[in-house]
């Protein structure tokens, strides 16, 4: 923290803003920009340096299936992270027991701190066949022995970034249903109407940029991690990461790779264009 | 009477109490699975729960030149490597967007935010393909310069927010006193912004501790770190080591978790992002 060295006055130009800001740029330049560029750049290179899409057809042929799958465990596991996240913001703004609300308010947040590598052991163990989850079920008789089956696939794979994510979802989502003006609500109440259908009338339409953006980041981080995959389930199909890796440490084949790295991309790309024009859209109804 | 009364607000207090236990076996019910296998020593199939418990395996992974100490201390020093470098960074970094005049200021602060919204893997295949090109493949630096990457962006985003707090007019009375610029910033901008950065460092901290995906491309095989540990016990299938291991990454995020409130204070929570 010494390195800093004080400018002369703020008002002297931007050099010593610039200055000061000029390392940290240049670290993310070398560690983000150009990492990134070569990513989508290599994508389209052969081997001689001309310009393919040989890596791209090769990467849906082989790996087609698996990006459907990735797709759809990522649709799955934020419609759970949704629905989860709705629920339990929804009964910590709306509850009408206080002891519950407490108790789901210390309760909610622990997966949070649980790295993903920690989360991914745990389920691979949990919801094993002969796992502890099946284990609990028959011992306490909500569950017939014969019917025990492995969820080490894709449920497996949308149960366990759901229980990462939701904490991190149902923490945005209540701080921001906790900032609703609670005179509406409380109209809402007088007039009749349900915890439920305030819930989804009143609150939800309120918060709706809160959750978009935190599905966003989830969809992001589902799509980064390596480690779940990994651990949780194997063969094929399976999620894109597994798949790059695989591409890379087992064939050296980084073109392939990064064109898998595009598609991941896309997705991002597509979502975050679903959420701009979403609120844009809402933009609008604001104004007139 | 009564009776009926209070049978009515047993019922009421039923529902939310279904609902407790059911997201505690959620949460706690993996985690409890994970203390099981800690401390199992045997636990076969068709039993259901281990059959004998002991502190075998503990003796096991903390042999000397068992290789979990040599993880444990390659984890914390590149993690505290790569605090003093992001730090060294950031702090900079930091002081210039909260305070000084900068061109494109919306820009930087997009750049530094990009990292985290678009997918890492493909970056991390990248820099491991350009460190292998410069030899720092299976380095310790390698590896710190990799973890720097998220770290980088969590100081920059804290550090910011932690300056924009600081109150300007103690800085402008003390300048007015006729501190010089660094005398004002060691005396009283940097402690004021100290919470927060402290905050940060933990941040980068945990993050470098968790690190998997880039350590799996730039550090192995010659850099073993405690996930890349725990990964190749629990794909070896020895659920005790790997259980071990995770209880021991589970004991700074906990930890820091818990008294990360008293540094990362509502005001600098507020800013970041500003």
């Amino acid at each position: 923290m010494s390195t800093v060295h004080a400018p002369p006055s703020p008002l002297r130009g931007m050099l010593p803003g610039l200055l000061l800001i000029a390392p940290a740029l240049l670290a993310i330049a070398l560690l983000y920009v150009v990492p990134l560029a070569r990513s989508v750049i290599f994508a389209f290179v052969d081997a001689e340096g001309g310009l393919t899409t040989a890596h791209l057809r090769t990467a849906i042929e082989l790996y087609g299936r698996d990006l459907i799958f990735t797709v759809l465990v990522t649709l799955g596991s934020l419609a759970l992270i949704s629905v989860i996240s709705i629920a339990i913001a929804g009964y910590l703004t709306l509850g009408a027991t206080p002891w519950a609300v407490t108790a789901l308010r210390w309760l909610y947040r622990w997966p949070l701190f649980i790295p993903f590598i920690v989360a991914g052991q745990t389920a691979r163990s949990f919801l094993a066949r002969n796992g502890l989850m099946n284990g609990l079920l028959i011992d306490s008789g909500l569950m017939d022995p014969a019917l025990a089956q492995s969820l080490l696939d894709w449920r497996g794979l949308v149960l366990t970034f759901a229980w990462k994510q939701v904490p991190f979802v149902t923490l945005l989502l209540a701080g921001a249903m906790a900032s609703v003006d609670r005179s509406t609500i409380e109209a809402a109440r007088n007039m009749g109407a349900g915890r439920l259908r305030c819930l989804l009338q009143i609150v939800l339409p309120q918060v709706r940029g809160t959750l978009l953006v935190g599905l966003i980041l989830s969809l992001v981080t589902i799509l980064s991690v390596l480690s779940v995959p990994l651990m949780v389930i194997a063969g094929n199909p399976t999620m894109m990461t597994a798949m790059m890796a695989h591409r890379v440490t087992y064939y050296g084949d980084y073109a392939v790779a990064n064109a898998l790295g595009l598609f991941s991309y896309l997705i991002t790309a597509v979502a975050a264009y679903v959420y701009l024009r979403m609120t844009l859209s809402q933009h609008k109804e604001g104004v007139r | 009477m009564a009776i009926a009364q209070l049978a009515r607000r047993g019922a009421s207090h039923l529902m939310p109490a279904v609902m407790i236990g059911f997201c505690a076996f959620v949460v706690f019910g993996p985690l409890t699975n994970l203390f099981l296998w800690a401390f199992a020593e045997k636990w076969f199939f068709p039993a259901r729960y281990p059959t004998e418990f002991g502190f075998d395996f503990w003796a096991r992974v903390f042999r000397p030149r068992a290789g979990a100490w040599t993880s444990l201390f390659n984890s914390v020093w590149i993690a505290l490597a790569t605090v003093a470098l992001s730090m060294a960074l950031a702090v900079p970094a930091g002081y210039a967007l909260a305070r000084l005049r900068l061109p494109a200021r919306a820009l930087i602060m997009l750049i530094f935010l990009l990292p985290q919204a678009f997918p890492s893997l493909p970056i991390f295949v990248n820099i491991a393909q350009m460190f292998y090109g410069l030899g720092l493949n299976g380095t310790y630096t390698g590896v710190v310069l990799v973890h720097s990457l998220p770290g980088l962006v969590y100081a920059v985003w804290i550090a910011t927010a932690a300056f924009s707090a600081v109150d300007r007019t103690m800085e402008e009375a003390a300048r007015n006193l006729g501190a010089a610029l660094l005398r004002t910033f060691w005396d009283i901008t940097l402690p004021q912004a100290f919470p927060g950065l402290v905050a940060a460092s933990i941040f980068v901290f945990l993050d470098s501790i968790d690190e998997f995906t880039g350590t799996f491309f730039v550090g192995t095989p010659d850099i073993t770190t405690l996930p890349i540990l725990m990964f190749n016990a629990s794909m070896g299938g020895n659920y005790q080591i790997a259980a071990i291991t995770a209880l021991i990454l589970l004991i700074p995020s906990i930890g820091f978790m818990l008294v990360i409130e008293r540094f990362l204070k509502a005001d600098v929570l507020s800013r970041i992002g500003r």
